[in-house]
């Protein structure tokens, strides 16, 4: 099967390490696959981690340092006071619980969504095409638009939410919680369509025969569900989940956009660009993306041990 | 070719709702109906932010509070302001420009990449995996705050080139993660059935593998411009002005016709403008993204 690519990568010199070394024809393809292999991946491979890589260790090391853009000589080695700073505020842990509460309620709203909307394309006959096209269209949304789209319809002077909901004058951008609820309205809007389709793509592999002797064996709707589908899904459900709570995680657009962090609505992410770019504090902005960052690798992997013990107690 | 079209194109659901369709009973038919009611229920959920955007972009003067859904008088006003805004346009040619040349070269290295996971065994395959989705869970902001002081330096900040570059890798590793499901499936035998036939290696690769594998890069390139199209944190981290500022970002700094008009009803008409080709492409292409949104998730 893979004879045919060493062959592209240079026929001659494979002939003449025969001859000389007089090595097996298998294992000299199989080196010249290897180079080959790093060949094609290589540019890629290089550019992820060039740019991703460097600017970590660069953000790791500037953390370190009381920093200031506009004040670049004054610049002096801190150690990790920067993040004994942070940790020690209070002020960065309200903006971990907004981040915190975002992501969970954004994502618990969407799985239920999502896998009511996951169901419907799965068992609908009618509509298919339209359905499949009409999601992708928050998917494939700015997310500045969906959120301007959002903050409009609940704005007091040009939306038309309140007076639909008989709320008169209601400012929803005058307080945390009415604000965080429009945020979150736009980010689970905007979103629930990737997840319901991860989780459509799962539906879509559980054997038909299943539910067919669920239905036969007398098991009602809630129990098909509970029992048969949840736990033939656990891969795509895991997937979705974690690719939403991690994105979820990182908040920044709709935030941006409809209060720029105001009425404390600040998240992690919204932090960070701040003292950086804001306020040019590029050691705290470093150590603020770098905890994130670690923030973020913990969840991970939390997920992948937490669903990982799950499996075994089912199976056990 | 047909049967990897369909394999591409089909989403993934299609084979069951087939197996069921001939024949329907009296409560398939009953339990379709609430199907049916859902489906409605679900595209009216997805269109009705847009349909609100379309309508306040057409909303002109005071009509913009009128607080309700629908202008009392449509006006194309909005739209004649944006498009004669140096800032939305310039912006319009930077998200162009920069999408355009990041998604080609995405494409064209992740496509490589993809083929060698996909095909070829070399030690590092797990690692070069392992760092793309460690990349597509890393939050942007870590590295945009990092970048935004190291372009300062070598002078890429506020340039196409510093938004390319990191477009770049971050949409690799979606894109690897894309084509080398798609790979896994192609039937590479015939490339070698060429051969037998006499063609060389790279004839055999140019005339069977290319035109198979065409719908797969064609989606990566599809889900690449989505994401490039819609990036926001680089786009105001990395840009100071007109020279290569995005349109997400130009929209976040965008003011009215003056100074002092509220700039609310043009940002709708900017909004619908740059969510034109995002419809055209789903209209398009619905399939196709459906089944690289799944594949690549999923199985790979």
């Amino acid at each position: 099967m893979s004879t045919t690519v060493p062959a592209a990568a240079g026929e001659v010199r494979d002939d003449l390490s025969v001859t000389h070394h007089g090595r097996p024809k298998l294992s000299d393809r199989a080196r010249h696959e290897r180079r080959l292999g790093w060949m094609l991946a290589g540019p890629a491979f290089v550019l992820m981690v060039a740019v991703t890589g460097y600017p970590v260790l660069n953000a790791v090391w500037l953390s370190l340092f009381d920093y200031r853009l506009t004040a670049p000589d004054d610049r002096e080695f801190v150690g990790l006071s920067n993040y004994a700073l942070i940790l020690s505020d209070g002020l960065f842990w309200r903006q971990f619980g907004v981040t915190a509460a975002i992501t969970v309620v954004t994502v618990a709203v969407e799985f239920v969504l999502g896998f009511a909307l996951a169901m419907v394309m799965h068992r609908a006959l009618f509509l298919r095409r339209t359905l499949r096209t009409a999601i992708l269209i928050p998917y494939g949304i700015i997310t500045v638009v969906s959120a301007y789209a959002w903050q409009y319809a609940f704005a007091s002077a040009s939306g038309f939410v309140n007076p639909l909901l008989g709320l008169g004058g209601y400012n929803w951008f005058g307080d945390t919680v009415p604000s965080l609820v429009v945020i979150c309205l736009s980010e689970i809007w905007k979103t629930t369509p990737f997840l319901s389709l991860l989780l459509l793509a799962g539906l879509a592999q559980i054997p038909e025969d299943y539910l067919e002797a669920a239905k036969v064996d007398g098991a009602t709707a809630w129990q098909r569900f509970r029992r048969v589908i949840m736990p033939n899904m656990k891969a795509a459900i895991m997937v979705a989940l974690l690719f939403r709570t991690l994105d979820a995680f990182r908040i920044f657009d709709n935030v941006f956009i409809m209060t720029q962090g105001a009425q404390g609505t600040e998240t992690l992410s919204f932090l960070a660009y701040r003292q950086t770019i804001s306020r040019v504090q590029i050691g705290l902005g470093s150590a603020v993306s770098v905890i994130l960052a670690i923030l973020v690798v913990l969840i991970a992997v939390m997920f992948v041990k937490g669903f990982k013990t799950n499996l075994s107690q089912q199976k056990g | 070719m047909t049967t990897m079209e369909r394999e591409a194109g089909a989403p993934p659901a299609a084979e069951t709702s087939s197996k069921r369709s001939p024949k329907v009973s009296s409560s398939e038919r009953k339990s379709q109906i609430l199907w049916l009611v859902g489906a409605i229920v679900i595209i009216a959920y997805a269109l009705i932010p847009v349909a609100w955007i379309l309508s306040l972009s057409l909303k002109a003067g005071d009509d913009i509070n009128n607080q309700r859904f629908l202008p009392s008088d449509v006006s194309l006003e909005n739209y004649r302001i944006v498009l004669s805004s140096d800032i939305f346009l310039s912006a319009l040619r930077n998200s162009v420009g920069i999408a355009a040349i990041a998604t080609t070269i995405s494409v064209v290295l992740a496509t490589l990449a993809a083929y060698a996971i996909a095909r070829l065994e070399f030690p590092g395959k797990k690692l070069i995996l392992g760092v793309a989705l460690a990349i597509t869970v890393f939050p942007v902001i870590s590295i945009a705050t990092p970048l935004f002081n190291m372009w300062r330096t070598i002078g890429l900040y506020d340039t196409w080139l510093g938004l390319i570059i990191p477009y770049l890798s971050f949409s690799i590793p979606l894109s690897v993660y894309v084509l080398s499901a798609f790979f896994r499936e192609i039937p590479w035998e015939m490339e070698q059935a060429a051969q037998v036939d006499g063609a060389t290696a790279w004839q055999a690769f140019r005339k069977v593998i290319v035109p198979l594998a065409a719908p797969g890069v064609f989606t990566a390139a599809i889900l690449t411009f989505f994401a490039i199209w819609n990036d926001f944190v680089f786009g105001i981290t990395l840009t100071s002005t007109e020279a290569a500022r995005p349109v997400p970002a130009a929209l976040a700094f965008f003011s009215g016709a003056s100074q002092f008009s509220q700039p609310t009803a043009p940002i709708a008409a900017a909004s619908v403008l740059v969510t034109i080709p995002v419809i055209i492409l789903v209209l398009l292409f619905q399939q196709k993204i459906v089944a690289g949104l799944t594949n690549g998730a999923v199985k790979g």
